[in-house]
């Protein structure tokens, strides 16, 4: 087919991110960027100075007297529920009128005529307390007998205890894997417009309109269908926007319907860190078994994690840790704990990979535990345990069906020309020196479903009209991956139009209600599908008026690249579609999507929770200085399944885009709490993600394009937001190979994550006085 | 001398006159506020991710040049005089793309967006001087904006690419007549602006500072705001009373004597790097490590100095240097030793109305070794958590003189007199190095913060002894040399 004839925008065409000229000038919008209704009023929060305590007086005299300032609310504003647990646990209040659970809990907020003005009389609170022990970390929260936020979840296949005493080499060892703050470009915001009776619109920065709905709806004690809340695009949510923002839409909406005024509540860089919840920093202690081949006979780890001071979303996510401790591998035995464990820190929550990563990185850890041990190469180790037939049965008793890492793995190991490479750092190394280099080839098998299966569903609304123009709405939200442009591509391609001719537009409850977040890399995945459904509804109308109108068959209707022919017939789409319109087709059509086959049994640790899964794999080669323990990213290659792409620029960058944003979570992200509990790291000045000159010095990532979704998901394409999160564990493994070498690789380095220069500086220290 | 009660300068293509300016308010508040330019975004309001980038063009000795600033912590009152160039402006009359815009929408540069202006602008600050930029020049070009969506790859490549986009530029075309007018401004006032109780002082020229702070003993000099910034949009401190003079061009001049560097206290780091490189080839790596483009281009090293932080960059190599500081108050100057000005934690030695005029480095005696290190939790733009400066002369194998400065090991940055002692006089060999290690507890006793544990402060800085023997012998014993 010649270029004339391909319409622009097509599915699986790297067609630009539709906001990307909007990008450029600085005229995207962005919340903030809204031009306010007169009269915006604005919003600060006022937060607890200690970890965890009863406040035996609150004075806000001082407060309500400051200059500028309008209201003050507390726990005694809110008309409705004083929850905001986006799991329904109740266990998550806007404001604490008693219980201090955080440093940094919401007590109350101010509403001034500035922003300046709120913040500066948030300073004057006189709060007292009656301090209670804290327990900020997962050993003191142990020690302290903190319980669980939420039930924990064991996965069991085969008898493990037997397994293991019955194995030549078993190992036991812990690994501590930290945190990690978001770091969205774009802080948390909220706008909230109040309107007649109980209803209020909000403009905010959220992963999941349809949850600050429902939060904001109940704060208020309003049904759910008096709240709309909006979002044409985030600067970055990578899941810190998923349940976090209940809590400033919610303040907005309180002090928007309690002033009859609009009002935005945007927190500061360092009020939003120390409010919002975090990736779950884990503790995970490992029992394994293995071969003198290096095959794992059986594995038996427990998984605590830092949850914080709710549940909020840490069942789900330390469930995911579990479900991904294999990893790649074939377990024949074995036993996996979650220990969802309370803390008096902030309330962790999803992240790209939502406990993913803590699993992944743990097999890995045993892959080098073994390699070591045996003193084999990891790679070999690993192939050896791949999931492979007759041992594809994963310990939720899900068989893998779709399994593609062998041959990911063999392509990458050729191209990155690993083997050469591995002999030439083992050469660089046995010459001696202070830096030393390592080099890892690790896999990634993602699952991609939400678990929690309800939540696998979508809707779309489309409309076309009557001058051909379309417009385009689902329930997914654009945070920067592509999403809209990506749902629009499979639009255009639906209808053979231009994807010019698609406006795509904001995501508002108003317009589809319902959604799930968009979450768990599956918002292409659903919202795709439920357009297309949309689609295929509006083009069955069109096929039928147009069979009728020019007295063909019905199959003898195409849509070609702008134009649909009937046979000898030709009209352009625009023809067709005013031609439908007289004859009053209905020309709108909401779509619906829910993922088949999936379905999982918690209490039995049994079931499919995964649709299908995601694949990867990365070799990283590094520079250790081991007089400081810094670190350089010598070379990355990627090899990274998305499927069919829908866009293969923009799956690219998610991928290039995660590797980075992981190899920071493995290296220079650390969160430091401060003994009584405050967050120390809580800016760019204190908290380091990589910069542009962190990126590997090489860096080649490719797409497997020979690759296709065996399960009919839309156009055959896969997640891709965060599978490829887990390609840094290569960096982190190679920083360990460098540091073993002090040992001549006889010990395994053990490092615990982020491998900060303090980290890797002390491991080699330690593996210099065992020589 | 003229007065001025308000501040004058560009924006984009208008003309701004504003008489109501208090110390504290910042450029990005009232570009977003009340100019709603909202282009320009705030990632952090501390000037570390550079979603705030603006340009900022001042006529100077070098006639008109830009640099990219954050405008979060750029007050407005040392606007004047300036023109402020916002992504805004960098879209042609014709609606056409910059090329550094084409360039970054080719690539696939941006995601969520948010960080995408301040990377044009800091792009758009390289690609007027430097069109074809390598890797190594965009690195530090960008080292001053985050990005956390793209992992930069595409972002390199629209840079690597910008060149080759046609050069139509907006500054290009206005250039002379934007110089005109900047000149025309130039009426050697002091300018004194007010708003709700905070005032603004700009005096005309450094005479005039040393009057304005002898009349007004207590106000709060600000050079590049790079640190004062944070107070205000961090720490809501009021500013009664600031005097700025980060326009005094008469401090920021580059003296070369027989046997030694005058730089003036408002040298920026952007300045001295192609000066100190020249003189001290040690430093031109550690100057590459400072802070980002945008602040190397604000900060300036007497206000490194003078603000007295144990962990600022500036101090443990000059000290190594044998720098001195000329200090002035009204018409009387004192010169004193760097290490002597920094007397504890948060006290210096430096009087009411007094200011830092002028650092003196001695250039570097013959037959002596230099070094300096930083380590960093990141290698880029991040606090040290150690910094070092060396120097030792060594003749006929013996070491004469050391002079061992460190920061981020005591409330100030401090020699290291202990070590100097086990080494003056001794060979210079690794065995000599080893002892001045093994006496550094001596010297230091490390505070754990979340930059770093006392413990790793301690081993890493004696770990640079090492370090600084394989440097001299020639030995690849840093990342960047392991190739």
């Amino acid at each position: 087919m010649k270029d004339a004839d391909r319409i622009h925008g097509a599915a699986h065409e790297s067609h630009i991110h539709d906001s990307a000229i909007k990008h450029v000038t600085g005229r995207a919008e962005y919340t903030d960027d809204i031009t306010e209704p007169a009269g915006c009023l604005h919003a600060y929060i006022g937060t607890a100075g200690i970890a965890h305590g009863h406040i035996t007086a609150l004075d806000l005299d001082a407060v309500r007297a400051a200059p500028g300032v309008v209201a003050v609310l507390t726990a005694d504003d809110i008309p409705g529920r004083n929850d905001i647990s986006p799991n329904g646990l109740d266990d998550e209040p806007v404001f604490t009128s008693d219980l201090v659970q955080f440093f940094g809990q919401p007590v109350f907020a101010v509403v001034a005529e500035t922003r300046d003005l709120a913040r500066r009389a948030c300073q004057l609170a006189k709060i007292d307390y009656a301090p209670l022990p804290h327990a900020c970390d997962i050993d003191a929260a142990e020690g302290a007998d903190y319980p669980d936020v939420t039930a924990p979840l064991t996965l069991e296949r085969g008898q493990v205890g037997p397994a293991l005493n019955s194995a030549p080499h078993r190992i036991q060892g812990r690994l501590r894997v930290g945190g990690q703050d978001h770091m969205y470009l774009e802080g948390q915001i909220a706008l909230a417009i109040p309107g007649e009776d109980d209803e209020i619109a909000l403009f905010a920065s959220t992963q999941h309109p349809s949850e600050a709905q429902h939060m904001v709806a109940h704060t208020l004690g309003v049904p759910a269908n008096a709240v709309v809340v909006n979002v044409r695009r985030m600067g970055g949510g990578f899941g810190g926007k998923e349940t976090q923002m209940n809590l400033f839409c919610v303040i907005a909406a309180l002090a928007a319907k309690k002033l009859g005024r609009a009002v935005k509540l945007r927190p500061d860089r360092d009020q939003d860190m120390e409010i919002t919840g975090k990736r779950h920093d884990f503790r995970i202690d490992y029992d394994l078994g293995f071969d003198d081949q290096g095959r794992i006979l059986a594995v038996d780890g427990v998984f605590a994690a830092r949850c914080g001071w709710s549940s909020d979303l840490s069942g789900p996510v330390t469930d995911r840790a579990l479900f991904h401790a294999d990893n790649a591998y074939f377990y024949p035995a074995v036993r996996l704990q979650s220990r969802p464990i309370k803390t008096n820190t902030v309330s962790n929550t999803a992240f790209r990979g939502f406990g993913g990563p803590q699993g992944v990185i743990a097999a890995e850890r045993m892959i080098e535990e073994i390699a070591y041990a045996l003193g084999r190469d990891p790679l070999e180790i690993r192939r050896a345990n791949f999931y492979r037939d007759g041992a594809d049965i994963t310990p939720y008793h899900q068989t893998v069906e779709d399994n593609i890492l062998s041959r990911l793995v063999d392509e990458l190991e050729q191209s990155s020309d690993y083997q050469t490479r591995r002999r030439a750092v083992l050469d660089w190394n046995a010459r001696g020196g202070p830096i030393r280099k390592g080099i890892a080839l690790t896999p990634v098998k993602f699952g991609i479903s939400f678990t929690a299966t309800w939540f696998n569903q979508a809707g779309a609304l489309v409309h076309v009209y009557n001058d051909g123009s379309i417009h385009l709405n689902h329930g997914g939200t654009e945070m920067g991956q592509g999403l809209y442009t990506k749902v629009a591509q499979v639009v255009a391609e639906a209808f053979q139009v231009d994807i010019s001719r698609i406006k795509i537009t904001k995501t508002t409850t108003e317009k589809v209600p319902n959604t799930s977040a968009t979450a768990a890399s599956s918002g292409t995945d659903l919202n795709g599908m439920a357009a297309l459904d949309a689609c295929t509804r509006i083009k069955a109308r069109l096929v039928e008026f147009a069979a009728a109108h020019w007295n063909v068959p019905r199959e003898t209707v195409q849509f070609l690249p702008g134009r649909v022919t009937m046979g000898a017939q030709t009209v352009s789409f625009d023809e067709l579609i005013k031609a439908a319109y007289m004859a009053r087709v209905q020309l709108s059509s909401t779509g619906f999507y829910k993922t088949p086959e999936i379905h999982w049994d918690r209490a039995a640790g049994k079931g499919q929770p995964f649709y299908y899964f995601a694949y990867g794999a990365a070799c990283s080669e590094v520079s250790v200085d081991t007089l400081t323990g810094e670190t350089r990213v010598d070379r990355a290659d990627v090899l990274h399944d998305v499927g069919r792409s829908l866009n293969p620029a923009l799956d690219l960058g998610q991928v290039e885009g995660a590797f980075v944003q992981g190899m920071g979570w493995l290296t220079s992200e650390e969160l430091v709490w401060e003994g009584a509990g405050r967050l120390r790291t809580h800016a760019p000045s204190t908290y380091k993600i990589p910069l542009a000159s962190d990126r590997p010095r090489i860096f080649n990532v490719r797409l497997a394009d020979w690759s296709e979704n065996v399960k009919p998901t839309i156009k055959r394409s896969k997640a891709v937001g965060e599978p490829p999160f887990m390609l840094p564990i290569s960096v982190f493994e190679a920083i360990g190979m460098a540091v073993a070498s002090l040992a001549d690789y006889r010990i395994c380095p053990r490092l615990d994550a982020p491998a900060t220069p303090e980290r890797v500086l002390m491991a080699a220290e330690r593996l210099r006085a065992s020589t | 001398m003229p007065r001025r009660q308000d501040i004058r300068f560009l924006l984009n293509d208008r003309h701004v006159t504003l008489s109501g300016v208090g110390a504290g308010d910042m450029l990005l508040d009232h570009l977003r506020l009340d100019q709603r330019l909202r282009g320009t975004k705030e990632g952090c309001a501390e000037g570390d991710c550079g979603a705030c980038t603006v340009l900022v063009g001042r006529v100077g000795a070098d006639g008109l040049v830009y640099e990219p600033v954050n405008a979060c912590i750029r007050p407005l009152a040392s606007c004047d005089g300036c023109h402020v160039v916002t992504v805004e402006h960098l879209r042609g009359h014709d609606g056409a793309l910059h090329p550094v815009q084409q360039a970054m929408v080719d690539h696939h540069a941006s995601q969520c967006g948010f960080c995408t202006p301040g990377f044009v602008m800091a792009l758009y600050a390289l690609w007027m001087n430097n069109p074809h930029p390598s890797e190594t020049d965009l690195e530090r070009a960008l080292q001053g904006n985050l990005c956390r969506c793209t992992g930069y790859a595409p972002i390199m490549r629209a840079g690597l690419a910008m060149g080759g986009y046609g050069t139509t530029d907006p500054l290009l075309t206005e250039r002379a007549q934007v110089a005109q007018t900047l000149r025309s401004w130039q009426d050697g006032a002091r300018v004194d602006v007010a708003k709700a109780g905070s005032r603004a002082i700009l005096p005309a020229n450094a005479d005039d500072l040393a009057s304005v702070l002898a009349e007004y003993p207590d106000a709060r000099i600000i050079a590049g705001a790079t640190d004062v910034g944070l107070w205000v949009t961090k720490f809501l401190r009021d500013l009664p009373l600031a005097v700025f003079i980060g326009h005094l061009d008469d401090l920021r001049a580059i003296d070369e004597t027989d046997d030694a560097l005058h730089l003036g206290a408002l040298v920026s780091y952007t300045q001295a790097h192609m000066p100190l490189s020249t003189h001290f080839p040690h430093l031109a790596r550690y100057w590459d490590r400072i802070a980002g483009w945008q602040v190397r281009a604000m900060g300036t090293l007497g206000g490194n100095i003078a603000n007295g932080s144990p962990i600022g960059d500036t101090p443990p190599p000059f000290i190594a240097l044998g720098a001195r500081l000329v200090l002035r108050h009204g018409d009387a100057r004192r010169d004193i030793a760097l290490e002597d000005y920094f007397l504890d934690y948060g006290k210096q030695d430096l009087r009411a109305g007094e200011f830092v005029e002028t650092i003196i480095l001695p250039k570097a005696m013959p037959n002596t070794l230099h070094a300096a290190y930083k380590i960093s939790k990141r290698r880029d733009e991040d606090i040290s958590a150690v910094a070092a400066g060396f120097a030792l002369t060594v003749e006929g194998g013996t070491i004469t003189s050391a002079r061992l400065a460190f920061g981020g090991m005591a409330a100030t940055p401090k020699r290291a007199s202990h070590a100097e002692a086990a080494l003056t006089g001794q060979p210079f060999t690794m065995a000599s190095l080893q002892r001045a290690a093994d006496a550094l507890p001596q010297d230091f006793t490390p505070l754990s913060d979340m930059r770093a544990s006392s413990e790793y402060r301690m081993r890493a800085a004696q770990n640079l002894f090492t370090r600084f023997w394989l440097d001299a012998n020639g030995t690849p014993a840093t990342l960047e040399d392991a190739t």
